[in-house]
């Protein structure tokens, strides 16, 4: 265990390095940042005074060593339209995303595992089909899309939720929040619904899927034989044996959540991290795009590794150490 | 989802492709998502033939019938809209029309170049194994440790918009779901008589890879090609929804989408409406069309 952590703590370190370099590499390569930074009527020695002072002028690999050192300072750079640093920039914004992805996993499990349930006790009935061929749609169907239909029909059409922004926050544990307020739920219910839809889809199949397999095996058969109600067998015997594979999906799912929030964050103007790096690559703010890559690629990188680690502990047959990578 | 089972006299006679053609033809659904297909293809190919008006040809646009909303007639008379028009005064059924000819077209583009780049860096990969497997294995492995759409966003932040660009971007992101499909079926495949036979007579690693291999690793890979070309136009939609994949001189459905958002909100939905149903129409025929290849060509589902 303690090999497959050091082993798999090193591999973490040689994508995070290769990933910052080819992202600072790449991005460098975006645009000219003087242009959007100085002022067009600037003359030629102030130009160049700032070009200096952002340290412009020096070799891309001594760039490079530069930005590397603040990083294991935790400093990676500042923007260069808010003139703050960029880490903090995005600090700032993340509670607004994990509380968008969060919520968005809720109704997916909250609804999908029902729903799931019903397609799996009763997957020729009316209602089952209708389960799985709107699971289908879900699954085809182009997020951003949704979520412009979802603002014509609840927010247009029926009046019924607002289409934009967070609302106002409340404070919980020094984190601003949404939930906590009716208005700020009110907020939060479209995006994460939006964000919600395609792991939806995916809960109702697993759960389908995990219900049917589960009813023919003998510990079902034995329970219904020894006369426990339905809601038993279904709620305690069925339910615990699907848990594993839900709960190691959505967890997997939670990082691609955080990154397709980007697409959710733009149409419902919700103000996260991932409206920040869409904003940051239309003015070319460099510092703010590199930062939110690293941030993003260590999150999944942890998130991976607790999955993993996870697993080894809700199934003991998963032996870590003999694992390739 | 199983095919209906076909008699065993009948399996004797027919070839492979006649039973797998046999065997799709048994699934309506999958039919009537192949003919939904194949309308979309027809209407994006002949787009300049069926459309009422050039939508890109400012002479035949009329300001004075910006965002008239669907079955207006146009303000001299000409033709009628039948799905309105946008804040130009463009015909949305012309807009739609040019922009599933520049979706399709890039979706099928990206995908086959994905497709021969994969399937050559998979097979080779299975064919020599070594530190080329490795490397290439390990790098599929970590790209796909991060969402498609993450990697190509960063990647046309880089590259900045155009064609070219985004097919890239494409490409870059669906390479390694071909390599692994490939690699897989390839190393089974490679522990196979017919294989040693080859090896035997000394022929060319190009020629045993190219000739022998790769054919009898194509169903697994035009399964996955298949969902790949929808997942692609998709990812295409949502990045020139964000502002980032197709310039505004290559109007896409997700080009065509974004520029009716703005008018949304003022209930004006047909702009982005009509284009999001054109994009979802072509997304479901391709998915249904993949689902039942999928059941076909499944070797363990085969009698």
């Amino acid at each position: 265990m303690a090999a497959y952590l050091i082993r798999r703590a090193m591999q973490s370190l040689v994508v995070l390095l290769a990933m910052s370099a080819l992202v600072f590499v790449g991005v460098y390569a975006i645009g000219n940042p003087v242009d959007i930074l100085i002022n067009p009527n600037a003359d030629q020695a102030d130009i160049e005074r700032a070009i200096k002072g952002l340290g412009l002028d020096r070799p891309l690999w001594e760039q490079y060593l530069a930005f590397l050192q603040g990083a294991l300072a935790g400093d990676l750079g500042k923007s260069f339209v808010y003139n703050v640093p960029a880490l903090q920039l995005i600090l700032e914004r993340m509670p607004a995303t994990l509380e968008l992805a969060l919520a968005a996993m809720i109704v997916a499990v909250a609804l999908g595992i029902p729903l799931g349930l019903w397609a799996g006790l009763k997957p020729d009935s009316i209602a089952g089909r209708t389960i799985m061929t709107a699971s289908i749609l879900g699954f085809s169907l182009p997020t951003f899309w949704v979520g412009l239909m979802l603002i014509m029909v609840f927010s247009v059409d029926l009046g019924w939720l607002p289409s934009s922004g967070r609302g106002p926050t409340v404070p919980l544990l020094g984190v601003p929040v949404s939930f906590l307020s009716w208005e700020g739920l009110r907020h939060l219910a479209l995006p994460a619904l939006n964000l919600a839809l395609f792991n939806l889809s995916l809960v109702i199949r697993l759960t389908r899927a995990g219900t049917r397999e589960a009813l023919v095996q003998d510990y079902v058969k034995f329970a219904r034989a020894k006369g426990l109600s339905d809601a038993r067998v279904i709620g305690v015997h069925v339910l615990k044996s699907i848990s594993i594979p839900i709960v190691t999906v959505t967890g997997l799912q939670f990082g691609t959540l955080v990154a397709f929030a980007i697409v959710t964050e733009t149409i419902f103007a919700w103000p996260g991290m991932g409206k920040l790096l869409i904003d940051s690559i239309h003015v070319l703010d460099r510092p703010v795009i590199v930062a939110y890559l690293l941030v993003v690629v260590t999150f999944f990188i942890a998130v991976n590794l607790a999955v993993d680690l996870a697993y080894s502990v809700l199934d003991p047959r998963v032996r870590l150490a003999d694992a390739p990578g | 989802m199983s095919a209906a089972p076909v008699p065993a006299s009948a399996a004797a006679v027919e070839t492979p492709l006649q039973r797998i053609v046999a065997d799709f033809a048994a699934n309506r659904l999958a039919l009537a998502g192949l003919a939904l297909f194949a309308l979309i293809l027809a209407a994006a190919l002949l787009a300049p033939l069926v459309s009422p008006q050039n939508p890109y040809d400012l002479a035949q646009l009329d300001v004075m019938d910006s965002r008239l909303a669907p079955l207006a007639r146009a303000a001299d008379g000409r033709f009628t809209y039948w799905l309105g028009t946008d804040d130009q005064g463009r015909d949305m059924l012309s807009a739609i029309l040019y922009g599933l000819r520049i979706s399709v077209g890039v979706g099928v583009g990206a995908t086959l170049c994905a497709l021969a780049l994969g399937a050559a860096l998979g097979l080779a990969a299975a064919f020599f194994g070594g530190w080329l497997d490795s490397l290439v294995m390990r790098v599929a492995d970590i790209q796909l440790s991060f969402p498609a759409i993450l990697i190509a966003l960063v990647l046309l932040a880089v590259l900045g918009q155009g064609v070219d660009k985004i097919v890239l971007a494409l490409v870059a992101v669906q390479w390694a779901y071909y390599a692994r499909t490939v690699r897989g079926s390839a190393l089974v495949e490679r522990r196979k008589e017919y294989v040693e036979a080859a090896l035997c007579l000394a022929l060319p690693a190009r020629r045993i890879v190219f000739r022998h291999l790769l054919p009898n690793c194509l169903p697994p890979l035009i399964v996955v090609a298949t969902v790949q070309v929808a997942a692609a136009i998709t990812l295409e939609a949502t990045l020139s929804f964000l502002g980032l994949g197709l310039p505004i001189t290559e109007p896409s459905l997700g080009l065509l989408i974004a520029n009716g958002f703005t008018y949304l909100l003022s209930g004006k939905y047909w702009i982005s409406f009509f284009p999001g149903l054109a994009l979802l129409a072509t997304i479901v025929s391709i998915n249904l069309v993949g689902d039942q290849l999928r059941d076909v060509l499944n070797p363990r589902l085969q009698r």
